[in-house]
């Protein structure tokens, strides 16, 4: 189960800055890494994104725990390139019978897993640091975001935990009528798709419950909105995006500089 | 501060046939404090809406004018605030007073003034927490408590109750009546649909009677309108003060044990629990929120797994399977012995249509043709749903879904019948149905459980009680 919580100490220094401006660095930080194919400038990145933790407030073990279906899906891809790739340029530096890991393979493998942990941890970090009402707030208020859309999501999002429990509600309402799927595969697709789609009608009349409950309260209505709370965007906001763009830019630097720098397009 | 004026009205949602209002004068003047009653599906709900400004003129069909203050509701939305029946689904933000102020933004307060504005409405209802309280921590008569500080602190005119307290158990509910009675000011009106009359009647001083056909048929001071509609208002389902149910103990004594809970817990929602099930004996489990009643339910049920413990099924219940815990029974053999009525009826629909719903039971257990219609129109005709029998179970109303999610756990015919809550927010006729139905059952020789905070459902029927304490409270 993914948790979207927040888990980061509040009051650590670039936790506490603007969710839009936390956003906009993650942003920054994955595009660069997504336009390379070097395992140089990911590996940088994912070092500078580790060093600076700290400062974010997330301990160690628990972005460990966060990461955990990344870390497994590195492996995969690791595993998975390394049995299959069709390119085995590079010294050999395994022969066991079919199998045959060269330097090509392994740099190439090493290098995807490394790009994805480069582009996925900024995203983690973020959404670890900052309450889903502040974004919201900040992408109204900062981001010029719609409220319809910003405080619509945020209200469905609320909802979300829900779900699981309804899923496991109907799942056992069904038992009880006396449908399951023993060990027929095609019939336990077929009660998943009905539990599915159980659960989606289920989704949709209360999520217009509380569509009608928010336009009673004059949500959407045409009047101009004020805020309740806050949100500021200040230097120390521009300061992190920036120095996020920097950072970024010295990665491919170094990677350049190496003679490593491989470009996704050209 | 606000005036209602309906002249003529009626309401047709669009693709319906039938009128959901219709012919409806009735002026009520400001400050005034209306319940306003009427038989299942007389369109209250509807006119609650109408009034709120709910229904976009290209969603149905109007007759007939709705006036607030002279105006067209949908013009007037700021005198006006409704609280709704589900709390889950109208609370819209993770923290209690981001909620509260939801509303005022919405309505372009100034940000300086939205705070104690929010802090005001908070003390009103004598809401118990600090404002940065999750809104997902707070029981359901809280949550309604914070629905209804959403609803006050717009200071709206005219505030709507649309049955406030009927998904609450009793002690909730009485969190939300008090709050009402005490956050009200004296010139703000108020209207409210509620079928436990005893509850509403401390908050309002004139009874409106909507009639099914249309048109208003009683309209008045609460004894007045009593003392002259009483006994048929009573008959068609509301609970009318002074007219009691007798209530169906058994004529003989309890049989054979069916199923027994063995130090059966799963920590942390229920603690180890001793219990067991006898034929003919209709058994009641009582006991605070968060107390585990609904998880015994479901063990007991063979739905879940206990965590502690074990649930063991008699010989007499389950013949030569009474070695294997009820959990790890196939779901065709469950449901031949043990039949579970859950809480939220429309968990458990899976098919398009009310006959098929009570068709598929019999149909997987392996009956043949013949019996499975018999049975199917036995039970339509037994729990009043012959006419509904093409209908589609996600339409009906919550008496008539509550009556198909019982039968449709007795189309199996199981020995054992557990139910969670089966008589909350159900109007007076459904309930006594209910008594009747499962005290029938009883006398035939099956074992009825219910799950319940009703104590008028417990003296009516039980002939035993078992009542559970929250895991925190034990030693």
């Amino acid at each position: 189960m993914i948790s979207l919580e927040p888990v980061a100490e509040p009051g650590a220094p670039l936790a506490r800055r603007n969710p839009v401006a936390k956003l906009a660095a993650a942003l920054v930080f994955s595009v660069v890494m997504v336009a390379t194919l070097d395992p140089v400038a990911p590996a940088i990145a994912i070092a500078v994104e580790l060093a600076l933790l700290p400062l974010f407030g997330i301990r160690y073990r628990v972005l460990a725990r966060r990461a955990l279906p990344l870390l497994v899906g590195g492996f995969g891809i690791v595993v998975t390139l390394v049995l299959f790739a069709a390119d085995r340029s590079g010294r050999v530096l395994l022969d066991a019978g079919p199998l045959l890991v060269t330097s090509g393979v392994l740099v190439t493998a090493l290098g995807l897993a490394l790009r994805m942990f480069a582009v996925a941890l900024p995203g983690i970090i973020v959404f670890a640091t900052t309450d889903p009402t502040d974004l919201a707030d900040a992408l109204v208020q900062n981001a010029k975001a719609p409220a319809r859309f910003a405080i619509g999501a945020l209200a469905a999002f609320r909802l979300v935990p829900l779900l699981g429990q309804e899923w496991q509600m109907i799942e056992m309402a069904r038992r009880a009528r006396g449908v399951d799927a023993g060990r027929n595969p095609v019939a336990r697709l077929r009660l998943f798709t009905s539990t599915a789609f159980a659960l989606l009608v289920g989704a949709i009349r209360r999520g217009t419950r509380l569509a009608v409950a928010m336009d009673a309260r004059g949500f959407d209505a045409g009047t101009p909105r004020t805020v309740a709370r806050r949100q500021h965007f200040g230097t120390a906001d521009g300061l992190l995006v920036a120095g996020a763009a920097v950072l970024a830019g010295a990665a491919l630097a170094v990677s350049v500089a190496l003679g490593t720098f491989r470009p996704l397009i050209g | 501060m606000a005036a209602v004026t309906l002249r003529g009205f009626g309401w047709r949602h669009a693709g319906r046939r039938r009128w959901a209002l219709r012919g409806v004068d009735l002026r009520i003047e400001a400050g005034e404090r209306v319940l306003l009653l009427g038989p299942s599906g007389a369109g209250k709900s509807t006119l609650l809406a109408a009034l709120a400004g709910l229904l976009p003129e290209d969603s149905g069909e109007q007759q007939g004018t709705v006036e607030i203050d002279g105006l067209d509701p949908r013009k007037a939305r700021e005198r006006v605030g409704i609280v709704f029946q589900d709390p889950e689904s109208q609370l819209v933000m993770a923290r209690c007073g981001d909620d509260v102020a939801f509303g005022l933004e919405n309505r372009g307060v100034p940000t300086d003034e939205i705070w104690p504005r929010v802090d005001e409405a908070l003390r009103r209802v004598g809401f118990p927490y600090h404002r940065e309280r999750a809104t997902a921590a707070l029981s359901g008569g809280e949550q309604q408590r914070l629905a209804l500080a959403g609803a006050l602190v717009l200071r709206p005119g005219l505030l709507l109750l649309d049955e406030p307290t009927a998904n609450l158990d009793p002690a909730g509910g009485e969190l939300v009546r008090r709050a009402v009675a005490g956050a009200l000011d004296a010139d703000t009106t108020l209207i409210l649909v509620e079928h436990r009359v005893a509850d509403a009647l401390p908050l309002v001083d004139r009874v409106v009677v909507l009639e099914a056909g249309g048109g208003v048929r009683a309209d008045g001071p609460p004894e007045a309108v009593f003392a002259a509609y009483g006994d048929a208002l009573a008959d068609e389902g509301v609970w009318v003060p002074g007219h009691p149910i007798p209530p169906r103990h058994a004529t003989a004594s309890a049989g054979e044990a069916l199923l027994a809970a063995e130090r059966a817990g799963l920590p942390p929602r229920l603690a180890a629990t001793d219990l067991r099930v006898r034929a003919g004996e209709a058994l009641a489990v009582l006991g605070p929120n968060g107390a585990g009643k609904s998880t015994l339910a479901l063990l007991l049920g063979g739905l879940l797994r206990p965590g502690s413990g074990r649930v063991v099924a008699t010989a007499a219940l389950a013949d030569r399977d009474a070695g294997t815990p009820p959990h790890r029974w196939r779901a065709p053999a469950l449901a031949r012995r043990i039949g579970s009525v859950f809480q939220d009826p429309e968990h458990q629909f899976v098919t398009g249509t009310v006959h098929d719903e009570l068709a598929l039971g019999p149909r997987r257990t392996g009956q043949p043709e013949p019996a499975v219609r018999a049975t199917v129109d036995a039970l339509l005709d037994r729990l009043r749903l012959t006419k509904l029998a093409g209908a589609n179970p996600y339409t009906l109303s919550g008496g008539e879904a509550r009556r198909l999610s019982v039968a449709t756990a007795l189309a199996t015919a199981p020995r054992l019948l557990i139910c969670d809550e089966p008589t909350f927010g159900q109007d007076r006729r459904t309930w006594r149905e209910l008594v009747d139905l499962f005290a029938d059952l009883r006398d035939a020789g099956h074992g009825v459980v219910t799950v319940t905070h009703d104590a008028d459902f417990v003296a009516a029927l039980a002939d035993r009680t078992v009542t559970l304490r929250r895991p925190e409270d034990r030693t």
